[in-house]
């Protein structure tokens, strides 16, 4: 297998797939544009699969290496490779695109081709993002990814569907802008290099590294999305159909976070010590003040978004800890959110399909007419509040724990997580789920069909397996964890 | 069979039926679903009978089953510690669950979720093994959690009822506060000591015992032992329902009988104690911690003590005995007498159990009336049900020989014997203690079987319209809802019955055998297991390492042992001693006022008002939460997504920078003017500038 490029296979299967079921056209082919679509999708997640089975635990370098000149004039290159910190990344988006055509299977019914075709170039784009070790490459994909989804929230979303696809688009730009100056200015410190991995290296001082990271910050908080700039998600959220909302919180949310460890630790580690406690403040205001603020919210959408962004407040903080029970608690929190945020959003999705309302008030004793759905639902709600053997609990637990080695107060403060997460989703899933039936709407569902039953079993595999034996998760990353602590221990000022 | 296997068997047999009886609930006959989880079950009580009897052989095990996960240089692992206190857990969990799972048969046999149930009970014996036989705290957690979700599914089983599923958010989210303490107190233990294994923790802890941690800036710091035990202990505040974080508990006997005798009276309840007991090596570095534990368990006891007496609902003054036999519990675990709290877990298990039970017996007698002042004389028509009754209560107050009776009265003289500050106090509690349990114990008993036959009336006021019940609080959570107008029942639900009672003329019938041979088998431990026990238990070497105590600075069970000189001679002797004829106070006086003489509590109540207000709204600690925690969280989370979100970063932030941009971009457009005139005399300004400041530099 070595000579096979299995991440340019992870990039372009799905692309090339979207652009076949593209040319289907109309919706008169619409049967032909789905089965297209989950060909390519699990097409898709097939060639990602040797990239778990054949990678080398033992090495922190950079593995699956394609490097090729792209543009030689400027030095860039078509440079991929995964370690064990975005290797896990390109499967589980390839893995949530097969669940995003499943969802919109018998749902959307316009423009069918073009909806799949643009997540599928969207995973596309998206593994390219986990995999570019060129700094135009990855920013390429990064800028690419936006296009998709800002179409996808804006044509098949709901009536508020402009402001939301603006207010996202605008955002991450303006985050974008940042990266891009900072990327430039690497450029040209490093003597004109674009790779990553040189970038690294690097020695930069102390003001440089400083800007670097504040650029960095602005621009990944954004995604990931931080406090305060995370006012575009629960907006982003309540518009996009179900597979935009499932792809943006599965997956999207990830880049920042992913960004973080990527560029800011590494390139500017003495910066990214000394500005930690902003870091680690913010990520505390995000568990704590969003916790609260989702507990309110009447729309199941907004909650389950405000209830993401608390649950990134996780990731930001086991970071900024710089300890491996800190960084791989938070990346198993990443995956978990993967799953259990993409089956909170499927399952309120699938209410939405029925009775059209997303608001709590509408609803009430949906077991009574849902109850296989009640069931998957309770579980991942449970999942959402981080009981133990669902994979939320696993990224919770380890931050807490590494928290308390770090600073006790910061643990406390991130612990409280443990009642208002539960508070916020186990009283949604109350008034939602449980007492009698509240009108005739609820009178009038129907009970999930294989479908969607399939779908949440994929899901509920994630969640549990994970739970259960989360040690295939975090094995792939030790060494690069470790590697990339070692190196972020380091001082770069010469 | 090797060991190891059977250890497996223990928690997976019951898991295997549980998943059975779950998954497929929609499609197998209900005759299936409750033999295969009874199988599981008794498959796993005969296992854990097999594991008792090697390791009185002296075959302890500490092993892992499989590595959960690394990090670091940590490793979590999911594995097992088979010592002496574990397999008696073992035993207690099993034989009740195996009880509870034969009596279901009967008590549920009119419900349509028949086989959900039996999967969820199933499945809750699993996640109690589990937490039991650990090795580690992490699995500790996942148990602890597990209980909790599966007492969460039970509480809210009729999810119809507003009630239930207001008592199941409201269980979950206290018990979620006791976690919150108990993961920080895990996360000490990793910090400080490395791992999360018992054993390792446990060989490490004394050189760690003079460690201090500096929590609230400069100063002499926190021990790090008190700071550890006092987190995790409220853990086991939460779980075993000490005050404050009991509320949950009374709120649970919205579930169905067999699991408040499971769940809330006999297992999941006593995980705190056994946690602590566990803990003992730890706890017994910390003084503090230890007078910590000693007062709130004396609160506990105490206090929810006096609530029993007001209580109409026979399934909540059976709850309130069951709080304040765990404030005992508490008690002798501040004592330093773990070994103690352990006896009188188990054979409260079988007594309080066995009360619970036969109170669904009664339920089920009353056709789902569960309001004491409506019964009275039932003796007649459940004989049975009456007997075992008498049984479970004469050794819940401790009459000499019952099973109750050694390990109560064991508490009392471990801490009369207690030097730890709290002591005194604590001695006080469970001495008044006695007497109010028998009091209260006895009025529930003499309303119910004894006196003039109450059922039957037409006007009689049902179980669930007293306004002692949790129907105005639920009502009143309801109404945040939005839910609360909506009490459509479904006609099909069988729990609907609930509400219903006995009609004019009707009688009450003797249960099926399947309730009564559980309440037979139970009552049979609640008289002779203390009086079999209490040598081995107490002053033998049956728990060897298991336990650990410090014997020079906690020497009370040292002591205690001085003064025993047999079961038998332990009971003669109680005889001659208060707490005897305070409990037999008790019971004269509840006789007096309940069968005698009704017009003087009537009375009582009639002058003290204020204190039977004060009883009656639990001391205020539901509507405190209420309105401070559940209000305040909420009116805190409006006014951040409103002023914070909405208010400051969208509105002033966001939109302020596009109305900026908007307003720069009206500013910049009058420069647009389309005047070629215009655009060339800014252009020639433009160059002279620029010309004049490359001038200046040169």
């Amino acid at each position: 297998m070595s000579g096979t490029p299995l991440l340019s296979l992870a990039i372009w299967v799905p692309i090339l797939a979207g652009l076949v079921v593209l040319a289907t056209g109309s919706d008169r082919n619409a049967p032909l544009a789905r089965a297209l679509s989950l060909i390519g999708a699990v097409a898709g997640l097939l060639v990602t699969i040797p990239l778990y089975t054949g990678f080398d635990l033992h090495t922190p370098a950079m593995q699956f290496v394609e490097l090729k000149p792209w543009i030689p004039r400027f030095n860039v290159n078509y440079h991929l490779g995964v370690d064990g910190i975005s290797m896990l990344f390109v499967i589980l988006n390839s893995f949530i695109t097969v669940t995003v055509i499943l969802a919109g299977w018998q749902v959307i019914d316009s423009k069918v081709a073009q909806y799949n075709a643009g997540f599928l170039i969207m995973s596309g784009l998206l593994n390219g993002i986990f995999s570019a070790l060129d700094g135009v490459l990855f920013y390429v994909f990064f800028e690419a990814s936006l296009i998709p989804l800002y179409l996808i929230i804006g044509i098949w979303g709901g009536p508020n569907r402009v402001y939301a696809a603006f207010k996202f688009f605008l955002f991450t730009l303006f985050g974008s802008l940042l990266f891009l100056i900072a990327l430039l200015y690497l450029f040209i410190s490093s003597g004109g290099s674009f790779s990553i991995l040189d970038w690294h290296r690097m020695p930069i001082g102390m003001t440089a590294q400083t800007w670097l990271f504040l650029a960095f910050l602005v621009a990944f908080a954004v995604k990931v999305p931080m406090w305060p700039v995370h006012t575009w998600l629960p907006d982003a959220h309540v518009e996009a159909p179900t597979g935009g909302s499932i792809v943006l919180a599965a997956i999207a949310l990830k880049l920042g976070a992913y960004g973080f460890l990527r560029f800011s630790l590494p390139i500017a580690p003495d910066a990214s010590h000394e500005l930690a406690g902003l870091v680690i403040a913010l990520s505390l205001i995000a568990i704590i003040y969003i916790g609260f603020v989702a507990l309110v919210q009447e729309d199941m959408k907004k909650l389950v978004a405000y209830s993401s962004i608390a649950h990134m407040g996780f990731v930001t903080l086991g970071f900024f800890i710089f300890s491996p029970l800190g960084v791989e608690g938070a990346l198993v929190q990443m995956i978990s959110h993967g799953f259990v945020s993409g089956a909170m959003f499927f399952s309120i999705g699938v209410m939405y399909d029925r009775a059209h309302s997303r608001l709590i008030a509408d609803y009430g004793g949906v077991v009574n007419t849902m109850p296989k759905f009640a069931a998957f639902f309770m579980l991942f709600a449970m999942a959402n509040a981080g009981l133990p053997a669902t994979s939320g609990f696993v990224g919770e637990f380890m931050v807490i724990l590494a928290a308390v080695e770090h600073n006790f107060w910061v643990a406390f403060a991130a612990a409280s997580t443990m009642i208002v997460g539960a508070a916020y989703t186990l009283w949604m899933y109350k008034r939602v789920v449980f007492g009698s039936v509240a009108n005739h709407h609820v009178a009038e569902l129907s009970d999930i069909n294989g479908r969607e039953f399939l779908v949440f079993v994929l899901f509920a595999i994630g969640a549990l397996g994970m739970g259960l034996y989360p040690q295939p998760f975090t094995e792939v990353m030790h060494s690069s964890v470790d590697e990339l602590l070692r190196h972020v221990a380091l001082s770069k000022i010469q | 069979m090797e060991m190891q296997k059977l250890y497996l068997l223990v928690p997976l047999a019951p898991l295997v039926g549980a998943i059975i009886a779950g998954l497929f609930c929609r499609v197998i006959p209900r005759w299936v679903a409750h033999t295969v989880t009874i199988a599981g079950v008794a498959i796993s009580c005969f296992a854990s009978f097999l594991i008792f009897r090697d390791v009185m052989a002296g075959n302890t095990y500490n092993g892992p089953v499989y590595q959960w996960l690394t990090s670091g240089n940590y490793r979590f692992e999911v594995g097992f510690l088979i010592d002496q206190l574990t397999v008696t857990m073992m035993l207690v969990v099993t034989f009740v669950s195996l009880m509870v799972h034969i009596y279901t048969i009967g008590y549920m046999q009119d419900d349509p979720g028949y086989n959900r149930f039996f999967s969820y009970i199933s499945l809750f014996t699993f996640s109690m093994l589990m937490l039991v036989m650990s090795n580690n705290f992490m699995q500790l957690f996942f148990g602890w959690e597990a209980v909790g979700l599966v007492s969460y599914l039970l509480i809210g089983f009729w999810y119809t009822r507003p009630t239930a599923i207001f008592a199941n958010l409201k269980a979950f989210l206290v018990n979620r506060v006791g976690d919150f303490g108990f993961i920080l107190g895990i996360g000490l233990v990793l910090a400080h000591f490395g791992t999360l294994d018992y054993a390792a923790v446990f060989a490490k802890a004394p050189e760690l015992a003079g460690t201090t941690l500096q929590l609230f800036g400069k100063g002499e710091g926190v021990a790090l032992m008190t700071a550890t035990c006092i987190l995790l202990f409220v853990g086991a505040m939460g779980k075993s329902a000490q005050v404050p974080l009991h509320v949950w508990l009374p709120d649970s006997m919205e579930g169905p009988t067999p699991i408040s005798a499971l769940i809330h009276a006999a297992t999941m309840v006593t995980a705190g104690i056994f946690m602590v007991a566990r803990m003992s090596p730890l706890f017994e570095l910390s003084d503090t911690a230890l007078s910590f534990v000693i007062v709130i368990g004396a609160v506990t006891a105490l206090f929810m003590g006096f609530l029993g007496i007001i209580q109409n609902d026979i399934k909540r003054v059976v709850a309130y005995s069951t709080l304040s036999q765990l404030g005992y519990m508490t008690v002798a675990l501040g004592a330093s007498a773990y070994s103690v709290a352990i006896f009188h877990l188990m054979t409260h298990a079988f007594f309080k159990a066995l009360l619970f039970l036969a109170a669904g017996s009664v339920i089920i007698g009353m056709h789902h009336d569960q309001d004491i002042r409506n019964m009275g004389g039932l003796r007649r028509y459940m004989p049975i049900t009456w007997i075992t009754s008498l049984v479970g209560s004469l050794a819940l107050i401790g009459t000499p020989f019952f099973a109750g009776f050694y390990s109560k009265d064991s508490i009392i003289e471990a801490v009369a014997m207690s030097h730890i500050p709290g002591a005194g106090f604590a001695y006080f509690a469970v001495m008044a203690g006695v007497f109010v349990t028998a009091f209260y114990s006895f009025r529930m008993y003499f309303l119910v079987f004894h006196g003039e036959e109450r059922f039957g009336r037409a006007a009689a006021p049902h179980g669930h319209a007293d306004h002692s019940s949790p129907a105005k609080e639920s009502g009143h959570a309801g109404s945040s809802d939005g839910h609360d107008e909506d009490h459509g029942h479904h006609a099909d639900d069988a729990h609907d019955a609930h509400h219903h009672g006995l009609a004019p003329g009707e009688k009450p019938h003797e249960t099926p055998w399947v309730v009564t041979l559980p309440l037979v088998l139970l009552a049979i431990p609640s008289v002779i297991i203390g009086y079999v026990a209490i040598e081995p238990m107490l002053f033998g070497d049956y728990f060897k390492a298991s336990i650990f105590v410090d014997a020079t600075a906690h020497p009370v069970m040292k002591e205690l042992a001085h003064h025993f000189h047999g079961a038998f001679a332990m009971a003669a002797h109680a005889l001659t001693t208060a707490v005897f004829w305070l409990a037999a106070l008790g019971v004269a006086l509840s006789w007096f006022f309940y069968l005698k003489r009704p017009d003087i509590p009537a009375a009582i109540k009639e002058r003290a008002g204020w204190l039977y207000t004060l009883l009656d709204n639990k001391y205020y600690f539901d509507k405190f939460n209420e309105a401070f925690f559940a209000g305040g969280a909420r009116l805190l989370g409006r006014g951040l997504w409103k002023g914070g979100d909405a208010g400051l970063i969208d509105g002033i932030i966001v939109n302020g920078s596009a109305h900026f941009v908007g307003w720069l971009a009206t500013m910049v457009r009058l420069f647009q003017t389309g005047h070629i005139y215009h655009y060339a005399f800014t252009m020639i300004i433009g160059v002279f500038v620029l010309m004049t400041l490359w001038v200046t530099r040169a």
